[in-house]
């Protein structure tokens, strides 16, 4: 599975928000409905998934979906 | 040698803080507070009492469960992080209430919420290489006292009360069969009250800048919290032997309703079988395991030969759980 994919299926899993909201500009608060400790878990599922750990300061600058993928290609590239 | 639980006993303070109290006293409300933690009321403390008063009545319900006197003790730990006074420990002045005459040792154990389960392991290792035959153990806390109302994402989580339990030496099979404990001092600012202690002493500018409450960065700890309280769950159920399924009752400590339900999740235990006070207590801090022991003893929830596994998480950051047969009390 693509990559995107897969952060599209945590994401949608997480928040339990529909497939057509999911696009690389949601907003995890504002479009998306978050709150900061399902952001949390967000990270935390994103960690398992992808074999990562995204430090707290990392996170607090994950915004969107967007960010969170192109975090996700940086890191896996960089373990690469 | 076992270490059995004789007896239960709680005492919650009467006067119920509301989430609709509190959106008078913050800027908060009860759909924010509820999604977010679970927490519909908290109880606080009477203005003339503190934490050994209340922990004093738990300790009395304890020991009448027991059938036992004050004379039938031979050590009194509490676990609390809001004491009565800096020094002497609380477990001092509960010995002023309840054991005069006897001069039975008597101390505090600091691990914030996971002070019941330390002090359960403190109490075990006392059990038994020690030589003591009964411990009075109580977890006991008078968090409204240390809470900042300009801080409206700590003042909202946190209730006073207290719950004791007596620990007996046995020859009998079940009871406490293992604990296990930890800590990661690397996190010792995620939940702290800064002020007061000998770092920053008590003086108009610690006080000016509100050091003496509660400070919490709640997003941080909810993490490393779900990570350690599932593994150290399984650890000690390693430990042991057993599986989750055949765990009968997990109870964790109450600190929030989504921290409780990740764990629930990981661990993959089913919710009736996670009993829960937080939506009328709030986080108790030590003594919400108690509490709830005690609230589930005596609604008659446990059987003999049921499967405890007790999970806590606080301060410290400090983590442990213990893995228990339940035995009737009384």
């Amino acid at each position: 599975m693509e990559l995107t994919e897969r952060v599209y299926a945590i994401v949608g899993e997480q928040l339990g928000v529909e497939k057509e909201t999911l696009v690389p500009e949601a907003n995890l608060l504002d479009d998306l409905g978050a709150d900061s400790l399902d952001v949390v878990e967000l990270v935390m599922a994103i960690e398992e998934e992808f074999g990562i750990e995204v430090p707290d300061s990392d996170a607090e600058n994950i915004r969107t979906l967007g960010d969170i993928t192109s975090y996700i290609e940086a890191r896996v590239e960089t373990a690469a | 040698m076992s270490v059995l639980i004789r007896g239960t006993g709680s005492a919650i303070p009467d006067r119920v803080i509301s989430n609709a109290d509190l959106e008078r006293m913050v800027e908060t409300n009860d759909e924010w507070i509820v999604t977010r933690t679970g927490i519909r009321e908290r109880r606080m403390m009477a203005p003339e009492e503190a934490t050994s008063d209340i922990v004093t009545r738990a300790a009395q319900r304890a020991l009448e469960q027991a059938e036992l006197g004050p004379e039938d003790i031979d050590l009194l730990i509490v676990a609390t992080c809001t004491p009565d006074t800096l020094t002497p420990a609380t477990a001092n002045h509960v010995h002023r209430n309840l054991f005069k005459g006897l001069s039975i040792p008597s101390f505090d154990v600091n691990a914030a919420c996971s002070g019941f389960v330390y002090g359960l392991e403190v109490a075990m290792a006392m059990l038994g290489s020690a030589g003591y035959k009964r411990v009075l153990l109580a977890g006991g806390e008078g968090l409204t006292r240390f809470m900042d109302y300009e801080e409206r994402t700590v003042c909202i989580l946190f209730g006073d009360a207290a719950g004791a339990v007596v620990l007996e030496k046995s020859d009998a099979p079940g009871g406490v069969l293992a604990t296990t404990l930890h800590s990661d001092g690397q996190y010792s600012d995620l939940i702290q009250i800064p002020g007061g202690g000998a770092r920053r002493p008590a003086s108009p500018y610690t006080l000016a800048q509100r050091e003496m409450f509660v400070r919490m960065e709640g997003q941080r700890v909810f993490k490393v919290a779900v990570q350690s309280m599932e593994q150290v769950a399984k650890d000690t159920l390693a430990k042991v032997g057993w599986k989750i399924g055949d765990v009968d009752w997990v109870i964790a400590h109450q600190a929030n309703s989504r921290i409780l339900r990740a764990v629930a999740d990981r661990l993959e235990v089913p919710a009736e079988k996670m009993p829960t006070n937080l939506e009328v207590r709030g986080n108790t801090s030590a003594a919400s395991i108690p509490v709830l022991l005690d609230e589930c003893n005596r609604a008659d929830r446990f059987k003999t030969g049921d499967k405890l596994l007790i999970v806590g998480f606080g301060g410290g950051l400090t983590w442990g759980a213990a893995a228990m047969e339940w035995t009737q009390t009384g």
